[in-house]
């Protein structure tokens, strides 16, 4: 028995050693919005080029930088998704790790939507109304907050129906959840001039009223799976949901979106810049990994080729919100030249 | 109360009276234990009929027959039947020109773009390995079935309502009607949908398969075991046959207790900070996933294994030690094989249970999208049930039915790993 643990033993370890030696597959990691245009991607690039298909890892965007950021070398990722841009704080943890050359590459916009079952009626809300139903404390009058008092939607706002505010999102730790907190609450938050004057005078005490979804019941944390939401929704047609437009656009048959300051949650729409709560998607490129790690340089190609990316691409197929062309044609060219690397 | 000196016939009455309460009191509690067996059956009835309500459809997949020609003028203009010719031709443009054929009053380009969309990309890749494996067949023309897009295959099934206004539907009224007349003249089926078997992951819901999944759990199962079930057994032979009962081993065995308690994600933590960032292992690979998954089985192993040495009589070693029997020997020749039946059984339960395992493995990097069904134990790869999770978040309608079928094909293996240790503790069960 003992002969056979040290055998076993000294095999997997000389395994790991030869894996270790080199490394011939480009490996991605973060956000798990981007993850679904990533591996399309990547299982395009493998299947019509000599190199093998990329691995793609779903770890948040948060979490995806940070193992981007460890280091240079083959046991580091070549590149990070996320669906917001990187911060200031962790270029600075890069460039401590000798990742020096970092270039973004921006490839659309994801739109953020509140749905309801078809069954049930469309509403067209405003961001006013968004925050003052879902805001943890609301305006009690000039310069005063409250305990959020608004039970249904009609006691938001008047023209909108008797039902009782039901919300279901994303959990605090969903890039998904980040986006609509500082896209659909602040600018909510921000039609109130006093509150808006905060901004310059307390900065916490702004963030905490703007940022803070209420936590009585009427907004549900209904975790990471979005499957899920739609599948709740379809049962109970009193009930909202927020999610990536993605999956509304592949439940159409059973999901309406909600009018967002007039503006309906269409593909036009979010493309053309006029839907409020949409925010861009980016990608790293580890610049130092690129002609190491062979692939890399391809599959920027294929990531930024009009059938790719492009209005008619089989990106804007699985729910991206393509850019502008002339937008499209600049990241691009910058993406394939590595020209925009990220200053600390 | 009646006391020993009251009247006879009152004392058997009040005995009566409480013995028929006994023996309904005794009736509520059977029918209550009867009710909780039901009530959990009945659950797990409702989670095989749900999961198998949705999940059978995904053993077959929409197929549409066409006339493929093999045109050598567009395949291999050259004529020499280079492979590296044959394989960087576009076999899209065959699949395209039999449906145009087939329907040639299609001409706008949004229309011909709805067209082709019923038909997988995947076709393009199956056309191509035909002619790679027999380029003999190139200016032939052939009556081939295709594998349809998810979309068509959600309209056959019927997950995608047909009676919903056209808006509100990813299918149109002309993809509709093609695919109808199509059916008309027996072009569409559907057929038993092996490539769910043998491929890896895909971002295409019909070309996606399990067998890279099946393929990682199976090396990340080995490892395991080579790992656990040696360290184990060892262990809990030491403990029980060989240490002294002190403090020291008593803290060992609170500690083997305790770790069979702590939660899984604690292990895939430890997995990163040991294998991968202090031993520099490689990321996703089934080596670090079985390490890991070995951490969390091994109590499972050394608790049952040392409650079956224990249940060894010890009138069997002293036999064997009276004989002349060296420890060593009443070990393996008397000892183990009595109690491997028990061991067993531990094994395959601890091994079912790391089967079912995915929160440790997302910090080894083994929540990933794998396309390359993995060769080895330091390969990529993914687990079975990172698959279904992974698949269980993806937009695409017709991952619905693929997520329930990959739980299928999960339950299956854990069902036959736990049939494996009640048939193995019938057959081995002694009594003493």
């Amino acid at each position: 028995m003992k002969k056979s643990l040290v055998l076993t033993g000294a095999i997997l370890l000389t395994a790991a050693a030869a894996a270790h030696a080199q490394r011939d597959q480009i490996r991605i990691v973060g956000s798990s919005t981007v993850y679904p245009f990533s591996t399309k991607v990547a299982e395009q690039f493998g299947r019509t080029t000599r190199f093998k298909t990329p691995v793609v890892e779903s770890t948040g965007s948060g979490g995806g930088i940070k193992l981007f950021c460890a280091g240079v070398g083959i046991e580091h990722p070549d590149i990070a998704n996320a669906s917001r841009a990187i911060k200031g704080s962790e270029v600075a943890q890069c460039h401590a790790n000798g990742v020096t050359r970092i270039t973004e590459v921006k490839i659309g916009y994801d739109g953020i939507v509140i749905a309801n079952a078809r069954r049930a009626d469309q509403i067209r809300i405003s961001l006013r109304d968004l925050w003052l139903a879902l805001a943890k404390s609301v305006p009690a009058g000039e310069g005063r907050l409250q305990a959020n008092p608004h039970r249904t939607w009609k006691d938001v706002n008047p023209s909108l129906p008797a039902i009782e505010i039901e919300v279901l999102g994303p959990p605090p730790t969903s890039g998904t959840r980040d986006a609509f907190v500082e896209l659909a609450m602040e600018g909510g938050c921000q039609s109130f001039a006093w509150i808006k004057a905060l901004d310059g005078s307390d900065k916490n005490r702004y963030k905490e009223v703007c940022h803070t979804i209420r936590e009585d019941g009427a907004f549900i944390e209904a975790g990471e799976n979005d499957n899920l939401i739609v599948q709740k929704l379809e049962a109970n047609p009193a009930a909202f949901g927020v999610f990536g437009f993605s999956f509304l656009d592949q439940n159409s048959d059973k999901l309406r979106g909600s009018f967002v300051d007039g503006v309906e949650p269409t593909f036009e729409n979010i493309a053309g810049g006029s839907y409020p709560i949409s925010r861009p998607l980016f990608f790293y490129v580890k610049g130092t990994h690129v002609g190491v790690i062979p692939g890399i340089a391809e599959y920027l190609s294929e990531f930024t080729a009009d059938r790719a990316w492009g209005d008619d691409g089989y990106l804007a197929d699985a729910g991206l919100i393509p850019m502008p062309v002339e937008e499209r044609h600049r990241v691009g060219n910058e993406a394939r030249t590595l020209a925009n690397n990220v200053a600390p | 109360m009646t006391g020993p000196q009251g009247h006879p016939a009152l004392t058997t009455e009040a005995v009566a009276a409480r013995l028929k309460g006994r023996y309904r009191s005794e009736r509520r509690f059977r029918l209550a234990c009867l009710a909780a067996v039901v009530l959990a059956l009945s659950f797990l009835a409702a989670l095989f009929a749900s999961i198998v309500g949705k999940g059978h459809s995904a053993f077959r997949q929409t197929h549409v027959a066409l006339d493929i020609h093999f045109d050598a003028e567009t395949i291999d203009p050259t004529g020499e039947r280079d492979p590296e010719t044959l394989a960087s031709a576009n076999y899209n443009t065959l699949v395209r020109a039999a449906l145009s054929e087939l329907f040639p009053g299609v001409t706008s380009r949004s229309e011909k773009r709805q067209l082709y969309g019923l038909i997988s990309g995947g076709a393009a890749f199956d056309l191509q390995d035909m002619v790679m494996a027999d380029p003999s067949i190139l200016g032939e023309t052939r009556r081939l079935w295709l594998l349809s897009s998810d979309d068509a295959d959600m309209l056959v099934k019927g997950h995608i309502p047909r009676d919903v206004p056209e808006a509100e539907r990813r299918v149109s009224d002309f993809e509709i009607g093609w695919l109808d007349a199509l059916d008309d003249r027996g072009r569409v089926e559907r057929r038993f949908n092996t490539r769910f078997f043998t491929s890896g992951d895909s971002r295409e819901p019909e070309m996606a398969g399990i067998w890279g999944a099946a393929k990682g759990s199976l090396y990340t199962m080995l490892v395991t075991l080579l790992l656990s079930f040696p360290l184990g057994v060892a262990t809990a032979v030491y403990l029980e046959e060989f240490a002294p009962r002190n403090r020291i081993t008593d803290l060992i065995e609170v500690n083997i207790n305790n770790l069979a308690a702590v939660p899984s994600i604690v292990f895939g933590l430890l997995g990163l900070a040991v294998f991968l960032n202090f031993f520099h292992m490689p990321r996703s690979a089934p080596l670090v996933g079985g390490l890991v998954l070995s951490l969390m089985t091994l109590p499972r192993i050394i608790i049952p294994a040392r409650a079956a040495l224990t249940a060894v009589p010890p009138s069997i070693r002293e036999a064997a030690y009276g004989l002349g029997a060296s420890p060593m020997q009443v070990i393996f020749h008397h000892v183990l094989p009595l109690a491997l039946p028990g061991i067993l059984t531990g094994t395959i339960l601890g091994m079912s249970q790391a089967l079912g395992e995915s929160a440790p493995l997302l910090m080894i990097g083994m929540v990933a999208f794998i396309v390359d069904v993995p060769q080895g134990i330091v390969d990529p790869s993914t687990v079975l049930p990172v698959q279904i999770y992974l698949w269980a978040d993806s937009a695409e309608r017709a991952f619905v039915e693929k997520t329930s079928a990959a739980i299928i094909v999960l339950l299956g293996f854990l069902i036959l790993m736990n049939l494996g240790a009640v048939i193995l503790r019938r057959r081995a069960e002694r009594s003493w």
